[in-house]
């Protein structure tokens, strides 16, 4: 994995001391630095050059002044930069003023247009619509059949005339399900098409052909956020050969950083309206530039992370757990064990947290974390009566003994367990009272990513998060790894890896 | 051995009308050495193309240094895309039976919509139109109608197909599949997995086991990652992860019939030394060809 911007920019900045503007020197390094970076996270040529040179334009005025740290200023230069150009144009979709509203699909094959059909049906089912599937992609074998299944789960209707593998006329498809939709009063068609390349002159003028058939309100180009420095040909493509209306990302579930989307806002001047993450039917949300803009630095994308900690977690067990601290109880072993359950669903650690920022700062913790730590607090806790997990204070001398015999662990290790489960239950009651922890003044925080954390968390994601995020901080402070440092300012290693500003 | 001649002289047909190899180039490297705008825009087209910035460095680097023993620019870079794509290994894969009898076995993996059906059935076609018998197993159970698409590519090809329930278990099918296959003594099992991003530690353990599983039948030969030419630098790690979950001995790189050039795979033949052995050109069952590295280069720097 590469290195996130911000840890590149901290190694650049590590040697710069005193007071005054930075030199050109500086300036020039960090330019380069920025350009790698993005050029890693699939940002297009041309619009990386773009960039590095509004960020040195605006470079020049940076003070470096002791206490406030250059690269966080850089970053959040640069991360203004981008989500200027990501948010420029973020709109829902437009409904037609006369009903049915006609939304067409098109992009490479393979992007993922069948799937996403299903999802929006469901998201606009869910906003209080009525979609009608067209399955037009009578090309690639048994699409017809894949949009059918999908339908099904949704619990819409498709239209689907014709087999598919070659057979039937996807224009004459489209026409009819348009008007099919009319005079069964859906208001809203989406018209799934067959994928189709860039260069494909052939298969763009039937892509054409449908749009004109149906002139549609939206026509929404899909695209793989793992594409690379082809994006804005093949968009250039799409948008001279059929036109769009709107970009969806998908696959965002992945790894890539999604630089496309940045070369996509910024040549071709169309809004990024969704973002598809998931193999599941719900697995669809509305774009987030903020989001998108911390994921291309690779500054962790902490939304999403909470989000997958909700999952993971599982949404009934969080609210449960919150309604239980609202009500003033208080946090158990019980809880604790659940939250390093949710936490060994949430797969890999080090992919947790290479979602963080500063990930780079905590590699060799990282590095030294051991999933079977988990499997250890799991069988030390089992080893617990209820009475025991749900009063922990009455763990006294000869019960550590007792448990640490019965889970095969040493007393030690029962000993350390409980130092990390009091730690994490002082956040949480911390939490319970105040929400998040605050931070402190001072703190340089790239604006909006406070933002992203805001949409993405919500008011009860915070704590399902922050849950998550206190086992995290209290269960492994005090593991194999190197020591914790005793003073940290959050149990939450999200933030404390912004707080030490790296 | 299969030996894909006619099939390289219709991918150079395909790849018509991309220009020969330098040709472009030679028009713009005029004497015998390059000065900044050059060497810039020589970067440009390798970054353009997906090399990536690590691969795009040593690239230039070993161009300089191979143009100051003297090599004129445009034999310097061929000689230096060439020795970054040269592999030990041999792109060769077997499509027949082994001597003793037992059927060659092909995993067939990837993330998801990067081309693993179609190519399966390309394959399939390709293993029969050299005589072989093939056996598929459907082992995307997740996928809504992924069966039926491999069925009918099976069809297309004349290959058997083996499937389970949706939802069911994607081992166990390929496992019945190596087992019929060995019954009826056929050359070739291709397994057809559900898509999967490499990041689903889940998913990619399901793919272990499938190994695994399958192994208890016969030794598996070939697991071939599939990967979309439009990938960026994404392909890299995808290759690394899908690496670890299974030991990759190649990969199909699909979707070159488009703008897109595939440069990724130079990092991953250089850092993970893993070559590419097929390419996909297109929808139809017979586009698939023999990785060619001079057309790749030449399809890089056109
Ligand atoms: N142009 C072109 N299209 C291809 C090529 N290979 C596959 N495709 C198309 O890419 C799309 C996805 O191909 P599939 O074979 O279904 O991909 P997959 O990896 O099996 O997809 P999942 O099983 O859904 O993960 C289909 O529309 C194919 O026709 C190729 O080499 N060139
Ligand atoms: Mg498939």
């Amino acid at each position: 994995m590469f290195d996130s911007l911000s840890d590149r920019l901290s190694q650049t900045f590590a040697t710069l001391r005193g007071k005054g503007r930075l030199s050109d020197k500086d300036i020039e390094q960090t330019c380069t630095e920025i350009r790698e970076a993005l050029l890693e996270a699939d940002v297009a040529l041309s619009v990386v050059n773009g960039v590095v040179e509004k960020v040195r334009e605006r470079s020049v005025g940076v003070q470096v002044t002791p206490g406030l740290n250059p690269s966080q200023q850089i970053i959040t230069i640069i991360y203004e930069e981008l989500v200027a150009v990501l948010g420029g144009a973020a709109r829902r979709i437009t409904l037609a003023k006369r009903p049915p509203t006609v939304i067409m699909l098109a992009g490479l094959q393979g992007a993922g247009k069948t799937t996403l059909a299903g999802k929006l049906a469901m998201w606009l089912k869910r906003e209080g619509h009525t979609p009608l599937l067209v399955a037009c992609d009578l090309q690639r074998p048994n699409a017809v059949e894949q949009l059918s299944q999908v339908a099904k789960q949704v619990g819409v209707p498709i239209f689907s005339p014709e087999p598919g593998n070659g057979v039937g006329d996807p224009i004459k498809v489209a026409r009819d399900g348009v008007e099919l939709a009319r005079t069964k009063l859906h208001d809203v068609v989406i018209v799934d098409t067959a994928g189709r390349l860039g260069v494909d002159a052939e298969l763009m003028n039937q892509a054409s052909k449908i749009r004109d058939a149906i002139s549609p309100d939206e026509i929404l180009f899909v695209v793989d956020a793992m594409i690379g420095q082809d994006a804005l040909t093949t968009a250039e493509a799409f948008r001279d050969g059929v036109g769009f209306t709107g970009v969806v990302l998908t696959k965002l579930d992945g790894d890539a950083r999604g630089g496309a989307a940045l070369s996509l806002s910024s040549v071709i001047g169309k809004p990024i309206m969704f973002a598809s993450s998931g193999e599941k039917l719900s697995d669809f949300d509305l774009f987030y530039p903020e989001r998108m803009a911390q994921r291309i630095l690779g500054m962790g994308d902490v939304a999403s992370l909470a989000e997958q900690a909700k999952r993971a977690i599982g949404g009934d067990e969080i609210e449960a757990m919150e309604a239980k601290f609202a009500s003033g109880q208080d946090f158990t072993l019980t809880d604790f064990l659940k939250q390093m359950q949710g936490l060994k669903q949430m797969g890999s650690m080090s992919k947790i947290l290479g979602m963080l920022p500063g990930a780079a700062a905590m590699k060799k913790q990282i590095a030294d974390i051991d999933e079977s730590e988990i499997v250890r607090v799991e069988a030390i806790i089992q080893s617990m009566t209820p009475l025991e997990r749900e009063n922990p204070k009455i763990l006294n001398g000869s019960r550590r003994a007792r448990i640490a015999q019965g889970s095969g662990r040493k007393v030690s290790e029962v000993n350390s367990l409980m130092e990390r489960f009091t730690g994490a239950q002082k956040m949480m009651r911390q939490m319970a009272k105040g929400g998040m922890p605050q931070l402190p003044p001072g703190m340089k925080m790239p604006m909006g990513m406070g933002g992203a954390m805001g949409q993405g968390m919500g008011p009860g994601m915070g704590q399902g998060m922050g849950q998550g995020m206190g086992a995290l901080g209290g269960g492994f402070g005090a593991g194999k790894q190197t020591p914790q440092k005793k003073k940290s300012k959050s149990g939450n290693p999200a933030k404390r890896a912004l707080e030490e500003g790296r | 051995m299969f030996n894909g001649s006619g099939r390289l002289f219709r991918r150079r047909e395909k790849l018509e009308p991309s220009q020969k190899f330098g040709r472009r180039l030679r028009a713009i490297f005029t004497s015998g050495k390059l000065d900044q705008a050059e060497w810039d825009e020589l970067e440009a087209t390798l970054l353009g193309a997906d090399v990536g910035t690590n691969a795009t460095r040593s690239i230039l680097a070993d161009m300089r240094e191979r143009m100051s023993r003297k090599d004129e620019p445009v034999e310097a870079l061929r000689a230096t895309l060439l020795a970054a794509l040269a592999c030990e290994q041999s792109r060769d894969i077997e499509l027949r039976k082994s001597a003793d009898g037992t059927p060659r076995v092909m995993l067939i993996v990837g993330v998801n919509g990067a081309g693993k059906t179609t190519s399966v059935g390309k394959l399939a076609h390709l293993a029969v139109e050299e005589g072989a018998q093939v056996v598929i197993a459907a082992a995307d159970t997740f996928r809504a109608a992924a069966t039926e698409q491999v069925e009918t590519w099976a069809k297309r090809a004349g290959a058997q197909l083996i499937s389970g329930e949706p939802g069911g278990d994607p081992a166990a099918i390929a496992f019945d599949a190596v087992k019929s296959a060995k019954e009826s003594g056929a050359d070739l099992v291709l397994v057809d997995t559900a898509g999967r991003l490499h990041t689903k530690v889940d998913l990619m353990n399901e793919l272990g086991k499938v190994r695994r599983v399958v192994e208890k039948g016969a030794a598996v030969d070939e697991i071939l990652l599939v990967l979309d030419a439009t990938t960026g630098q994404n392909g890299l790690t995808q290759a690394k992860v899908f690496g670890d979950a299974v030991a990759l001995t190649g990969v199909i790189l699909t979707k070159l019939d488009g703008s897109a050039r595939g440069g990724i795979i130079i990092a991953i033949q250089q850092e993970l030394g893993i070559p590419v052995k097929f390419v996909g050109l297109g929808e139809g069952i017979d586009d698939l060809a023999p990785f060619d590295a001079e057309l790749f280069v030449e399809g890089i720097l056109s």
